[in-house]
Protein backbone atom coordinates (compact mmCIF):
# COMPACT_ATOMS: atom_id res chain seq x y z
CA UNK A 1 0.00 0.00 0.00
CA UNK A 2 1.18 3.18 -1.11
CA UNK A 3 3.67 1.83 -2.66
CA UNK A 4 5.69 3.31 -5.75
CA UNK A 5 5.52 1.38 -9.04
CA UNK A 6 9.24 0.65 -9.18
CA UNK A 7 8.91 -1.43 -6.17
CA UNK A 8 5.71 -3.12 -6.71
CA UNK A 9 7.10 -4.75 -10.13
CA UNK A 10 9.82 -6.12 -8.35
CA UNK A 11 7.93 -8.35 -5.89
CA UNK A 12 7.51 -11.87 -6.09
CA UNK A 13 3.21 -11.15 -6.18
CA UNK A 14 3.62 -8.81 -9.23
CA UNK A 15 5.75 -11.30 -10.82
CA UNK A 16 2.93 -14.02 -10.12
CA UNK A 17 0.29 -11.64 -11.44
CA UNK A 18 2.02 -11.12 -14.58
CA UNK A 19 2.66 -14.83 -15.18
CA UNK A 20 -0.76 -15.82 -14.88
CA UNK A 21 -2.04 -13.14 -16.70
CA UNK A 22 -0.01 -14.58 -19.38
CA UNK A 23 -0.61 -18.68 -18.46
CA UNK A 24 -4.84 -17.67 -18.34
CA UNK A 25 -5.02 -16.03 -21.48
CA UNK A 26 -2.43 -17.75 -23.71
CA UNK A 27 -4.17 -20.78 -22.62
CA UNK A 28 -7.53 -19.60 -23.40
CA UNK A 29 -6.49 -18.15 -26.45
CA UNK A 30 -4.76 -22.08 -27.32
CA UNK A 31 -8.24 -23.49 -26.63
CA UNK A 32 -10.04 -21.15 -28.89
CA UNK A 33 -7.88 -21.66 -31.70
CA UNK A 34 -8.06 -25.29 -31.20
CA UNK A 35 -12.04 -25.12 -31.76
CA UNK A 36 -11.70 -22.02 -33.73
CA UNK A 37 -9.60 -22.77 -36.52
CA UNK A 38 -11.07 -25.94 -37.52
CA UNK A 39 -14.50 -25.05 -36.55
CA UNK A 40 -14.11 -21.58 -38.87
CA UNK A 41 -12.58 -23.06 -42.13
CA UNK A 42 -15.04 -25.70 -41.76
CA UNK A 43 -17.85 -23.35 -42.20
CA UNK A 44 -16.17 -21.65 -45.23
CA UNK A 45 -16.26 -25.06 -46.88
CA UNK A 46 -18.57 -27.80 -45.71
CA UNK A 47 -22.23 -27.52 -46.70
CA UNK A 48 -24.18 -28.96 -43.85
CA UNK A 49 -27.66 -27.83 -42.36
CA UNK A 50 -27.50 -24.89 -39.92
CA UNK A 51 -24.18 -23.81 -40.93
CA UNK A 52 -25.22 -20.54 -41.54
CA UNK A 53 -26.96 -20.17 -38.33
CA UNK A 54 -23.60 -20.85 -36.98
CA UNK A 55 -21.90 -18.21 -39.17
CA UNK A 56 -24.73 -15.71 -37.74
CA UNK A 57 -23.77 -16.59 -34.25
CA UNK A 58 -20.03 -16.66 -34.78
CA UNK A 59 -20.58 -13.42 -35.69
CA UNK A 60 -23.03 -12.07 -33.26
CA UNK A 61 -21.45 -13.44 -30.92
CA UNK A 62 -18.25 -10.86 -31.45
CA UNK A 63 -19.53 -8.67 -29.17
CA UNK A 64 -20.44 -11.03 -26.38
CA UNK A 65 -20.47 -8.71 -23.14
CA UNK A 66 -17.52 -10.21 -20.83
CA UNK A 67 -19.77 -9.42 -17.53
CA UNK A 68 -22.61 -11.53 -18.98
CA UNK A 69 -20.51 -14.58 -19.83
CA UNK A 70 -18.94 -14.07 -16.57
CA UNK A 71 -22.45 -14.19 -14.65
CA UNK A 72 -23.66 -17.48 -16.46
CA UNK A 73 -20.56 -18.92 -15.92
CA UNK A 74 -20.75 -18.39 -12.26
CA UNK A 75 -24.31 -19.70 -12.25
CA UNK A 76 -23.40 -22.68 -14.50
CA UNK A 77 -19.76 -23.31 -11.82
CA UNK A 78 -21.25 -22.72 -8.47
CA UNK A 79 -21.46 -25.26 -6.05
CA UNK A 80 -25.41 -25.17 -6.27
CA UNK A 81 -24.99 -25.11 -10.50
CA UNK A 82 -25.17 -27.73 -12.49
CA UNK A 83 -21.50 -28.24 -13.00
CA UNK A 84 -20.90 -27.80 -9.18
CA UNK A 85 -18.87 -30.60 -8.55
CA UNK A 86 -16.27 -30.05 -10.58
CA UNK A 87 -15.19 -27.32 -8.06
CA UNK A 88 -13.72 -25.04 -10.63
CA UNK A 89 -15.60 -22.00 -9.39
CA UNK A 90 -12.78 -19.21 -8.54
CA UNK A 91 -9.84 -20.89 -9.75
CA UNK A 92 -7.52 -20.54 -12.56
CA UNK A 93 -9.10 -22.89 -15.04
CA UNK A 94 -12.77 -20.96 -14.39
CA UNK A 95 -11.10 -18.40 -15.64
CA UNK A 96 -9.66 -19.95 -18.75
CA UNK A 97 -13.32 -21.30 -19.40
CA UNK A 98 -14.49 -17.84 -19.71
CA UNK A 99 -11.82 -16.61 -21.78
CA UNK A 100 -12.27 -19.47 -23.86
CA UNK A 101 -16.18 -18.58 -24.43
CA UNK A 102 -14.94 -14.62 -25.17
CA UNK A 103 -12.30 -16.20 -27.95
CA UNK A 104 -14.12 -18.52 -29.48
CA UNK A 105 -16.42 -16.85 -31.42
CA UNK A 106 -13.97 -13.91 -32.38
CA UNK A 107 -11.33 -16.59 -34.30
CA UNK A 108 -13.81 -18.66 -35.71
CA UNK A 109 -15.83 -15.79 -37.41
CA UNK A 110 -12.60 -14.69 -38.43
CA UNK A 111 -10.99 -17.69 -39.81
CA UNK A 112 -14.09 -18.33 -41.50
CA UNK A 113 -14.05 -14.84 -43.47
CA UNK A 114 -10.35 -15.57 -44.29
CA UNK A 115 -10.87 -18.86 -46.02
CA UNK A 116 -14.08 -18.04 -47.74
CA UNK A 117 -11.91 -16.51 -50.83
CA UNK A 118 -8.96 -19.15 -51.17
CA UNK A 119 -11.69 -21.57 -50.99
CA UNK A 120 -13.52 -19.99 -54.06
CA UNK A 121 -10.25 -19.73 -55.70
CA UNK A 122 -8.83 -22.88 -54.70
CA UNK A 123 -12.14 -25.11 -53.86
CA UNK A 124 -12.50 -26.61 -57.05
CA UNK A 125 -8.59 -27.53 -57.67
CA UNK A 126 -8.74 -29.13 -54.54
CA UNK A 127 -11.83 -31.06 -55.12
CA UNK A 128 -10.38 -32.56 -58.75
CA UNK A 129 -6.98 -33.23 -56.38
CA UNK A 130 -9.16 -35.68 -54.35
CA UNK A 131 -8.47 -33.80 -51.21
CA UNK A 132 -10.27 -34.87 -48.19
CA UNK A 133 -12.13 -31.88 -46.46
CA UNK A 134 -9.73 -32.29 -43.48
CA UNK A 135 -6.80 -32.10 -46.03
CA UNK A 136 -8.06 -29.05 -47.20
CA UNK A 137 -8.67 -27.38 -44.30
CA UNK A 138 -5.12 -27.95 -43.21
CA UNK A 139 -3.95 -26.18 -46.91
CA UNK A 140 -5.95 -23.37 -47.04
CA UNK A 141 -5.49 -22.35 -43.55
CA UNK A 142 -1.89 -22.82 -44.87
CA UNK A 143 -2.18 -20.25 -47.53
CA UNK A 144 -4.64 -17.94 -45.30
CA UNK A 145 -1.81 -18.11 -42.46
CA UNK A 146 -1.39 -14.16 -41.83
CA UNK A 147 -5.49 -13.50 -41.84
CA UNK A 148 -5.65 -16.41 -39.25
CA UNK A 149 -2.55 -15.15 -37.49
CA UNK A 150 -5.02 -12.05 -36.96
CA UNK A 151 -7.38 -13.66 -36.15
CA UNK A 152 -6.06 -15.94 -32.69
CA UNK A 153 -4.24 -12.34 -32.26
CA UNK A 154 -7.49 -10.93 -32.05
CA UNK A 155 -8.64 -13.69 -29.50
CA UNK A 156 -5.37 -13.02 -27.58
CA UNK A 157 -6.91 -8.96 -27.44
CA UNK A 158 -10.03 -9.99 -26.13
CA UNK A 159 -8.68 -12.50 -23.65
CA UNK A 160 -5.81 -10.97 -21.88
CA UNK A 161 -7.79 -7.03 -21.89
CA UNK A 162 -11.31 -8.69 -20.35
CA UNK A 163 -11.83 -8.14 -16.67
CA UNK A 164 -15.44 -8.65 -16.06
CA UNK A 165 -15.57 -12.02 -16.36
CA UNK A 166 -12.27 -12.92 -14.80
CA UNK A 167 -13.43 -10.77 -11.76
CA UNK A 168 -16.86 -12.62 -11.55
CA UNK A 169 -15.17 -16.24 -11.83
CA UNK A 170 -12.03 -15.86 -10.86
CA UNK A 171 -13.04 -13.78 -7.55
CA UNK A 172 -9.21 -11.67 -7.80
CA UNK A 173 -8.39 -13.98 -4.65
CA UNK A 174 -4.84 -12.84 -3.77
CA UNK A 175 -2.08 -15.15 -4.75
CA UNK A 176 -4.17 -17.39 -6.86
CA UNK A 177 -6.25 -15.71 -9.26
CA UNK A 178 -5.50 -12.24 -8.94
CA UNK A 179 -4.46 -11.21 -13.03
CA UNK A 180 -3.52 -7.74 -14.31
CA UNK A 181 -6.75 -6.53 -15.17
CA UNK A 182 -8.27 -6.98 -12.14
CA UNK A 183 -4.87 -6.00 -9.80
CA UNK A 184 -5.92 -2.81 -11.65
CA UNK A 185 -9.26 -2.53 -10.73
CA UNK A 186 -8.17 -3.50 -7.10
CA UNK A 187 -5.71 -0.42 -6.84
CA UNK A 188 -7.56 2.05 -8.48
CA UNK A 189 -10.83 1.01 -5.82
CA UNK A 190 -7.91 1.61 -3.04
CA UNK A 191 -6.87 4.85 -4.55
CA UNK A 192 -3.91 4.38 -5.54
CA UNK A 193 -4.37 5.35 -8.92
CA UNK A 194 -0.62 5.83 -9.56
CA UNK A 195 0.10 2.67 -9.26
CA UNK A 196 -3.25 1.40 -10.58
CA UNK A 197 -1.96 3.69 -14.59
CA UNK A 198 1.47 2.12 -14.05
CA UNK A 199 0.00 -1.85 -13.85
CA UNK A 200 -2.16 -0.79 -16.50
CA UNK A 201 0.69 0.73 -18.77
CA UNK A 202 2.74 -2.70 -17.83
CA UNK A 203 -0.35 -4.86 -19.30
CA UNK A 204 -0.42 -2.81 -22.42
CA UNK A 205 3.32 -3.55 -23.10
CA UNK A 206 3.29 -6.96 -22.52
CA UNK A 207 0.12 -7.52 -24.83
CA UNK A 208 2.15 -5.12 -27.38
CA UNK A 209 4.93 -8.23 -26.99
CA UNK A 210 3.14 -11.19 -27.68
CA UNK A 211 1.45 -9.53 -30.11
CA UNK A 212 4.26 -8.26 -32.09
CA UNK A 213 6.54 -11.52 -31.01
CA UNK A 214 3.90 -13.53 -32.85
CA UNK A 215 3.45 -11.93 -35.76
CA UNK A 216 7.22 -11.39 -36.47
CA UNK A 217 7.92 -14.92 -35.77
CA UNK A 218 4.92 -15.81 -38.03
CA UNK A 219 5.60 -13.55 -40.83
CA UNK A 220 8.52 -13.92 -41.83
CA UNK B 1 -21.30 -22.59 -30.53
CA UNK B 2 -20.47 -25.91 -32.20
CA UNK B 3 -19.89 -27.55 -28.70
CA UNK B 4 -22.25 -30.20 -27.28
CA UNK B 5 -23.04 -29.90 -23.94
CA UNK B 6 -21.43 -32.49 -23.39
CA UNK B 7 -17.88 -31.78 -25.35
CA UNK B 8 -18.33 -28.39 -23.04
CA UNK B 9 -18.63 -30.79 -19.78
CA UNK B 10 -15.66 -32.54 -20.68
CA UNK B 11 -13.67 -29.70 -21.69
CA UNK B 12 -14.26 -28.36 -18.26
CA UNK B 13 -13.54 -31.06 -16.58
CA UNK B 14 -10.40 -30.93 -18.09
CA UNK B 15 -9.39 -27.46 -17.29
CA UNK B 16 -10.47 -28.95 -14.06
CA UNK B 17 -7.55 -31.32 -13.86
CA UNK B 18 -5.44 -29.11 -15.20
CA UNK B 19 -2.56 -27.19 -13.32
CA UNK B 20 -2.39 -24.32 -14.98
CA UNK B 21 -2.23 -22.18 -12.01
CA UNK B 22 0.97 -19.95 -11.85
CA UNK B 23 1.35 -21.07 -8.20
CA UNK B 24 -1.02 -24.64 -7.90
CA UNK B 25 -3.66 -24.72 -5.02
CA UNK B 26 -2.07 -26.02 -1.68
CA UNK B 27 -3.58 -29.22 -0.85
CA UNK B 28 -5.86 -27.76 2.18
CA UNK B 29 -7.63 -24.28 1.18
CA UNK B 30 -10.80 -22.62 1.63
CA UNK B 31 -12.51 -19.57 0.75
CA UNK B 32 -13.61 -17.27 2.97
CA UNK B 33 -16.00 -14.56 1.70
CA UNK B 34 -15.54 -10.89 3.36
CA UNK B 35 -15.82 -7.34 2.82
CA UNK B 36 -13.52 -5.20 0.69
CA UNK B 37 -13.17 -3.45 3.99
CA UNK B 38 -10.86 -6.06 5.73
CA UNK B 39 -9.50 -7.56 2.62
CA UNK B 40 -8.15 -4.03 0.89
CA UNK B 41 -7.05 -2.01 4.01
CA UNK B 42 -4.28 -5.25 4.09
CA UNK B 43 -5.46 -6.76 7.29
CA UNK B 44 -5.55 -10.18 5.89
CA UNK B 45 -3.14 -9.95 4.18
CA UNK B 46 -1.15 -9.29 7.50
CA UNK B 47 -2.61 -11.83 9.52
CA UNK B 48 -3.19 -14.78 7.02
CA UNK B 49 0.51 -16.30 6.69
CA UNK B 50 0.78 -16.73 9.90
CA UNK B 51 -2.36 -18.89 10.33
CA UNK B 52 -0.81 -20.65 6.62
CA UNK B 53 2.33 -21.74 8.44
CA UNK B 54 1.09 -23.11 11.83
CA UNK B 55 -2.14 -25.29 9.91
CA UNK B 56 -1.08 -25.70 5.86
CA UNK B 57 -4.27 -24.03 5.30
CA UNK B 58 -4.49 -21.61 2.26
CA UNK B 59 -7.55 -19.27 3.21
CA UNK B 60 -8.60 -17.78 -0.39
CA UNK B 61 -10.35 -14.49 0.42
CA UNK B 62 -12.92 -12.76 -2.32
CA UNK B 63 -13.24 -9.35 -1.26
CA UNK B 64 -16.97 -8.89 -1.57
CA UNK B 65 -19.40 -6.60 -0.31
CA UNK B 66 -21.45 -8.24 2.97
CA UNK B 67 -24.33 -8.47 0.59
CA UNK B 68 -22.60 -10.44 -1.77
CA UNK B 69 -20.33 -12.21 0.46
CA UNK B 70 -23.70 -13.53 2.30
CA UNK B 71 -25.32 -14.58 -1.41
CA UNK B 72 -21.77 -16.36 -2.28
CA UNK B 73 -22.07 -18.51 1.07
CA UNK B 74 -25.57 -18.74 0.88
CA UNK B 75 -24.71 -20.66 -2.72
CA UNK B 76 -22.12 -23.15 -1.35
CA UNK B 77 -19.31 -21.21 -3.36
CA UNK B 78 -17.46 -20.05 0.34
CA UNK B 79 -16.88 -21.92 3.46
CA UNK B 80 -17.27 -19.30 5.48
CA UNK B 81 -18.11 -15.57 6.17
CA UNK B 82 -16.55 -12.38 7.91
CA UNK B 83 -18.89 -9.45 7.46
CA UNK B 84 -20.01 -6.43 9.42
CA UNK B 85 -23.41 -6.23 8.75
CA UNK B 86 -25.51 -6.99 11.75
CA UNK B 87 -29.14 -6.75 10.28
CA UNK B 88 -28.13 -9.25 7.08
CA UNK B 89 -26.07 -11.86 9.45
CA UNK B 90 -29.07 -12.58 11.56
CA UNK B 91 -31.34 -12.70 8.33
CA UNK B 92 -28.56 -15.06 7.50
CA UNK B 93 -28.56 -17.07 10.59
CA UNK B 94 -32.48 -16.89 10.80
CA UNK B 95 -32.73 -18.44 7.30
CA UNK B 96 -30.73 -21.24 8.25
CA UNK B 97 -27.62 -20.65 6.02
CA UNK B 98 -25.58 -19.48 8.73
CA UNK B 99 -24.24 -20.43 12.36
CA UNK B 100 -21.64 -19.78 15.50
CA UNK B 101 -21.65 -15.95 15.06
CA UNK B 102 -18.85 -14.90 16.91
CA UNK B 103 -17.37 -10.86 16.64
CA UNK B 104 -13.37 -10.93 16.05
CA UNK B 105 -13.18 -7.23 15.85
CA UNK B 106 -14.51 -3.83 15.54
CA UNK B 107 -13.52 -0.23 14.41
CA UNK B 108 -15.73 3.37 13.77
CA UNK B 109 -17.42 3.73 10.27
CA UNK B 110 -16.83 7.69 10.02
CA UNK B 111 -18.52 10.38 8.10
CA UNK B 112 -16.04 12.14 5.27
CA UNK B 113 -16.21 15.00 3.63
CA UNK B 114 -14.61 17.96 1.68
CA UNK B 115 -12.67 20.59 3.80
CA UNK B 116 -15.24 22.96 2.77
CA UNK B 117 -17.88 21.25 4.65
CA UNK B 118 -20.81 23.09 2.94
CA UNK B 119 -23.42 21.26 5.75
CA UNK B 120 -21.07 22.17 8.86
CA UNK B 121 -20.88 19.24 10.18
CA UNK B 122 -16.63 18.85 11.22
CA UNK B 123 -16.28 18.24 14.35
CA UNK B 124 -19.66 17.20 15.63
CA UNK B 125 -20.44 13.44 17.01
CA UNK B 126 -24.09 12.83 16.08
CA UNK B 127 -24.32 11.04 12.99
CA UNK B 128 -27.67 11.34 12.25
CA UNK B 129 -27.76 15.56 13.00
CA UNK B 130 -25.14 15.35 9.94
CA UNK B 131 -27.43 13.30 7.76
CA UNK B 132 -30.09 15.87 8.40
CA UNK B 133 -27.57 18.68 7.73
CA UNK B 134 -26.49 17.25 4.57
CA UNK B 135 -29.91 16.72 3.54
CA UNK B 136 -30.92 20.32 4.24
CA UNK B 137 -27.42 21.60 2.93
CA UNK B 138 -28.46 19.79 -0.16
CA UNK B 139 -24.95 18.98 -0.33
CA UNK B 140 -23.57 16.13 -2.51
CA UNK B 141 -23.03 12.82 -0.83
CA UNK B 142 -22.16 9.24 -2.09
CA UNK B 143 -23.77 6.54 -1.25
CA UNK B 144 -22.30 3.07 -2.09
CA UNK B 145 -25.65 1.34 -3.02
CA UNK B 146 -24.44 -1.98 -3.04
CA UNK B 147 -25.94 -3.58 -0.12
CA UNK B 148 -23.01 -3.83 1.49
CA UNK B 149 -22.78 -3.27 5.27
CA UNK B 150 -21.37 0.49 4.93
CA UNK B 151 -24.07 0.54 2.94
CA UNK B 152 -26.76 -0.84 4.87
CA UNK B 153 -25.22 1.40 8.44
CA UNK B 154 -26.27 4.55 5.85
CA UNK B 155 -29.61 3.05 5.47
CA UNK B 156 -30.47 2.98 8.99
CA UNK B 157 -28.83 6.87 9.91
CA UNK B 158 -31.28 7.64 6.90
CA UNK B 159 -33.89 5.92 8.42
CA UNK B 160 -33.59 6.97 12.02
CA UNK B 161 -33.27 10.92 10.88
CA UNK B 162 -36.47 10.08 8.57
CA UNK B 163 -35.22 11.23 5.66
CA UNK B 164 -36.07 9.01 2.75
CA UNK B 165 -32.62 10.24 0.85
CA UNK B 166 -34.15 9.04 -2.65
CA UNK B 167 -36.61 10.83 -2.98
CA UNK B 168 -35.20 14.15 -1.49
CA UNK B 169 -31.87 14.25 -3.38
CA UNK B 170 -31.98 11.34 -6.03
CA UNK B 171 -30.60 12.23 -9.36
CA UNK B 172 -29.06 15.46 -7.32
CA UNK B 173 -27.24 16.00 -4.20
CA UNK B 174 -27.86 12.21 -3.72
CA UNK B 175 -25.65 9.73 -5.71
CA UNK B 176 -26.25 5.97 -5.59
CA UNK B 177 -22.72 4.80 -7.25
CA UNK B 178 -23.24 0.99 -7.02
CA UNK B 179 -19.93 0.63 -6.08
CA UNK B 180 -17.20 -0.39 -3.38
CA UNK B 181 -15.68 1.82 -0.42
CA UNK B 182 -12.79 2.43 -2.79
CA UNK B 183 -15.31 3.66 -5.68
CA UNK B 184 -17.55 5.58 -3.27
CA UNK B 185 -14.49 7.57 -1.88
CA UNK B 186 -12.47 8.37 -5.52
CA UNK B 187 -16.30 9.36 -6.24
CA UNK B 188 -16.74 11.64 -3.59
CA UNK B 189 -13.23 12.96 -3.71
CA UNK B 190 -14.02 13.82 -7.19
CA UNK B 191 -16.99 15.37 -6.18
CA UNK B 192 -16.23 17.38 -3.36
CA UNK B 193 -19.36 15.38 -1.78
CA UNK B 194 -20.00 13.17 1.56
CA UNK B 195 -19.84 9.81 2.41
CA UNK B 196 -19.36 7.31 5.19
CA UNK B 197 -16.50 4.96 5.24
CA UNK B 198 -14.92 2.30 7.60
CA UNK B 199 -12.03 3.32 9.13
CA UNK B 200 -9.68 0.97 7.52
CA UNK B 201 -10.51 1.75 4.37
CA UNK B 202 -10.54 5.47 4.91
CA UNK B 203 -7.17 4.83 7.02
CA UNK B 204 -5.34 2.65 3.65
CA UNK B 205 -7.24 4.87 1.00
CA UNK B 206 -4.16 6.70 -0.97
CA UNK B 207 -6.74 9.32 -3.07
CA UNK B 208 -7.88 11.29 -0.60
CA UNK B 209 -6.87 14.94 -2.19
CA UNK B 210 -9.28 17.32 -0.28
CA UNK B 211 -11.43 14.73 1.87
CA UNK B 212 -11.10 14.67 5.74
CA UNK B 213 -12.58 12.98 8.51
CA UNK B 214 -15.37 15.38 9.62
CA UNK B 215 -17.97 13.13 12.10
CA UNK B 216 -16.40 10.53 14.15
CA UNK B 217 -17.65 9.09 17.67
CA UNK B 218 -20.97 8.40 17.69
CA UNK B 219 -21.95 5.20 19.10
CA UNK B 220 -24.18 4.50 16.25
CA UNK B 221 -21.54 4.36 14.29
CA UNK B 222 -19.59 1.21 15.73
CA UNK B 223 -18.51 -1.34 13.18
CA UNK B 224 -18.65 -5.00 14.30
CA UNK B 225 -16.87 -7.85 12.06
CA UNK B 226 -18.38 -11.10 12.67
CA UNK B 227 -17.12 -14.73 11.15
CA UNK B 228 -20.27 -16.93 10.60
CA UNK B 229 -19.93 -20.44 9.58
CA UNK B 230 -22.08 -22.36 7.13
CA UNK B 231 -24.75 -24.69 9.12
CA UNK B 232 -23.95 -28.37 7.95
CA UNK B 233 -27.77 -28.79 7.91
CA UNK B 234 -28.16 -26.86 4.82
CA UNK B 235 -24.84 -26.64 3.31
CA UNK B 236 -22.98 -29.56 3.44
CA UNK B 237 -19.89 -27.98 2.50
CA UNK B 238 -16.95 -30.62 2.42
CA UNK B 239 -14.12 -28.19 4.02
CA UNK B 240 -16.64 -27.20 7.81
CA UNK B 241 -13.63 -28.53 9.61
CA UNK B 242 -10.88 -26.43 8.19
CA UNK B 243 -13.42 -23.62 8.28
CA UNK B 244 -13.98 -24.22 11.63
CA UNK B 245 -10.26 -24.38 12.70
CA UNK B 246 -9.85 -20.75 10.97
CA UNK B 247 -13.08 -19.52 12.33
CA UNK B 248 -11.24 -20.74 16.17
CA UNK B 249 -7.72 -18.99 15.29
CA UNK B 250 -9.53 -15.69 14.73
CA UNK B 251 -10.49 -15.94 18.24
CA UNK B 252 -7.50 -17.14 19.90
CA UNK B 253 -5.31 -15.28 21.71
CA UNK B 254 -2.80 -15.96 18.69
CA UNK B 255 -5.30 -14.35 15.99
CA UNK B 256 -6.52 -12.22 18.02
CA UNK B 257 -2.99 -10.43 18.63
CA UNK B 258 -2.19 -10.72 14.80
CA UNK B 259 -5.72 -8.26 14.53
CA UNK B 260 -4.66 -6.02 16.84
CA UNK B 261 -0.88 -5.54 15.60
CA UNK B 262 -1.81 -4.59 12.25
CA UNK B 263 -1.04 -1.08 11.41
CA UNK B 264 -1.25 1.34 8.68
CA UNK B 265 0.71 4.78 9.00
CA UNK B 266 1.14 3.78 12.36
CA UNK B 267 -2.56 3.65 13.15
CA UNK B 268 -4.00 0.90 14.76
CA UNK B 269 -6.92 -0.38 11.93
CA UNK B 270 -9.22 -3.17 13.73
CA UNK B 271 -9.34 -3.53 17.51
CA UNK B 272 -9.40 -7.68 18.73
CA UNK B 273 -13.07 -7.82 20.80
CA UNK B 274 -13.49 -11.89 20.57
CA UNK B 275 -13.00 -11.81 24.65
CA UNK B 276 -15.49 -8.71 24.72
CA UNK B 277 -17.70 -8.33 22.08
CA UNK B 278 -19.09 -4.50 21.15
Amino acid sequence: MGDDVWTVLGTAEFKRIVALSLTVSVSATAVAAVLGLPGGAALAICRFPGRRLLILLANAFLGLPPVVVGLALYLVLSRSGPLGALSLLFTPGAMVAAQTVLATPIITALVHRAIEEPWQEYGGALRVDGATPLRSIRILLAISRRSVLTAVLAGFGRTISEVGAVLIVGGNIAGYTRIMTTAIVLKTSEGELGLALGLGLVLIGISITVSASAFVLWDK
Amino acid sequence: MKLSPFFLALFVALLGRATIAADPPAPQSIILASTTSVENSGLLAHILPSFTKETGITVHVLAQGTGQALQTAARDDADLVLVHDPEAEEKFIAAGDGIDRRQIAWNDFIVVGPRSDPAHIAGTHDAVAAMQAIASARAPFVSRGDKSGTDALEHRLWRVAEIDPVKAGGGSWYRDIGGGMGAALNAAQAMNAYTISDRGTWLSFGNKGDLAVLVEGDPRLLNRYDVILLNPAKHPVPKQDLARRFAQWLLSPEGQAAIGAYTVHGEQLFYPSASHPK
